[in-house]
């Protein structure tokens, strides 16, 4: 009885979540222009596939995700296992305060940074200033799965490797590596997702060449409402909706 | 050199380079003088801070409290109790919490955008209360204070519901029943046996939402226009259209203490040892 009450209540707040982004969804395939039902249409999808600046921009952001998750994923793993065999204050402590820092903070820092180096160095802003920027943020996201992992695993596994004759690098490759294979993957998954989606710090490192997927989908929102952005909106969620569920499952194997 | 130290080196040199040391940047920036240019000058000052607790730029910041308090208080009137319910549902645990969490994953950007497309002049809400003749034109339901606390809530409400559930989780159920037993109404089990066990959860839950709250950037800009004001924008403000760094830089130490604080808080509570 007092249950069903608190159901009901937690079915409304669980539509609450859910409900803005079906909507969204189901008005991609709206035949109208306009937010009024006129029937089944993909003509919204053809229009996405045909604007240049979408697919300009899906290129650079695949292009940036792809290798900043690759680099964030080698380096996160390596500094969770490090951490998990001895503490490293200073380096968890600045993990944890990478996570915590607005991003508008984050952005503007390494817009600084960027900006007094290029006095130095002639270089600009575009595609590798992004890779590293986002590469900074996303090493904590992989520590954290990383380290969630170790502190299930046995440390005895790789003690016994070592006393048995096995070298600290070997112990790592053949025991302790080889059950994190799962972890690192949902990690390098999960940092993907994040990078493809940044738009706040992306927008402030990047150049005029190199715009990204979320760059092209503000400015078109900032435009106008066009159900356009309805059509690339739904296959980025049923995109990244597949990756976290695969992310989730990897976490747990 | 150790295997450990060089497995760590990376990571320190990645987190000096491009977080420690752009910190730093700003720190030093925050102490200079705007350039005629944009850009940063000498004399070293300690002007930006003073303009900080001008009235005018209080005030901005007073707005952004504000705002992720009242946002944070929503979360959690709709997150204990989602997170209560979900904690005493048994088998199908793990598939509510699924539910609450994919959405959080899904991109920021486009969550955003979903409520652009239906709280503005011709969007779905207002398309539908003119069919339904509830409304006689459509009513500004963008751009305003409203708005932004909606999108607050919507995009961080997940970070209440997830320290909440894990203190929930752990709640014994014969606590309940004896509290039933001895003869307490639902309303007094809750408040004198579930709130005050599952206290630090609601406090990891509270600072999960209030930072990013504060810090909150693209939420206000989407959704609040450019009325509503809050830290984040006005950094991002001098940092582009202003080009004034030395402020712009100041006004984003405020936030990033701010942050660092709670995080500190928030650290020293035993869930968040759990969590992390």
């Amino acid at each position: 009885m007092k249950l069903r009450g608190l159901g009901v209540y937690a079915a409304v707040v669980l539509a609450f979540l859910h409900l803005p982004l079906l909507i969204l969804i189901a008005f991609s395939f709206n035949a109208s222009r306009f937010t009024i039902w006129e029937g089944f249409s993909l003509r919204w999808y053809q229009a996405a596939m045909q604007d240049t600046q979408l697919s300009d921009g899906l290129v650079n952001s695949v292009i940036i995700a792809v290798v900043a998750s690759v680099i964030s994923t080698i380096v996160g793993t390596l500094a969770a296992y490090g951490i998990w065999r001895r503490s490293a204050p200073m380096l968890s402590g600045s993990l944890y305060l990478s996570l915590v820092t607005p991003e508008i903070v984050t952005g503007v820092s390494l817009l600084a940074l960027f900006q007094w180096a290029f006095h130095f160095l002639h270089l600009r802003l575009g595609l590798a200033t992004v890779i590293i920027a986002h590469v900074a943020f996303s090493i904590a996201y992989v520590a954290i799965v990383i380290s969630a992992r170790l502190r299930n695993f046995d440390r005895s596994l790789e003690e016994a490797a070592m006393d048995l004759g096995a070298s600290e690098w070997r112990a790592f490759t053949r025991v302790t590596l080889p059950s994190l294979v799962p972890a690192i993957a949902a990690a390098g998954l999960l940092a993907l997702v994040v990078s493809f989606d940044d738009y706040v710090i992306t927008s402030l490192v990047t150049g005029v060449d190199s715009q990204t997927l979320p760059m092209v989908i503000y400015a078109m929102a900032r435009r106008g409402v066009s159900p356009v952005i309805n059509a690339v909106s739904a296959l980025i969620l049923v995109a990244f909706g597949a990756i976290i569920l695969l992310s989730q499952r990897l976490e747990r194997a | 050199m150790n295997l450990r130290q060089w497995f760590l080196l990376p990571a320190r040199l990645w987190m000096a380079l491009f977080f420690a040391a752009p910190l730093a940047i700003v720190c030093a920036y925050s102490f200079l003088t705007r350039g005629d240019y944009g850009g940063v000058e000498r004399p070293w000052t300690v002007e930006s801070f003073t303009r900080v607790v001008d009235p005018l730029y209080l005030a901005i910041l007073w707005r952004s409290v504000w705002i992720a308090l009242v946002a944070t208080a929503l979360c959690a009137i709709l997150g204990f109790p989602l997170a209560f319910f979900i904690s005493q549902a048994g088998r199908r645990k793990n598939l509510y919490l699924q539910l609450v969490l994919l959405p959080f994953w899904t991109s920021f950007l486009i969550r955003t955008y979903a409520w652009i497309f239906i709280l503005r002049d011709t969007g779905l809400l207002n398309t539908v209360l003119v069919r339904l003749h509830l409304i006689a034109s459509p009513v500004q339901l963008l751009y305003n204070d409203g708005a932004v606390l909606l999108g607050l809530v919507y995009n961080f409400l997940p970070f209440f519901v997830l320290p909440m559930y894990a203190t929930l989780e752990r709640l014994d159920p014969a606590l309940l029943e004896a509290a039933a037993d001895l003869g307490a109404s639902p309303l007094a089990t809750l408040c004198r046996v579930v709130i005050p066990i599952s206290a630090p959860g609601l406090m990891a839950g509270c600072v999960l939402v209030f930072i990013p709250c504060l810090g909150a950037y693209l939420t206000p800009d989407l959704l609040g226009g450019g009325k509503t004001v809050m830290l984040g924008n006005l950094v991002q403000n001098q940092f582009t259209t202003a080009r004034d760094w030395p402020f712009g830089s100041a006004a984003s130490l405020v936030l990033m203490l701010c942050s660092a604080i709670l995080l500190g808080f928030l650290m020293r509570s035993r869930i968040a040892k759990e969590l992390m």
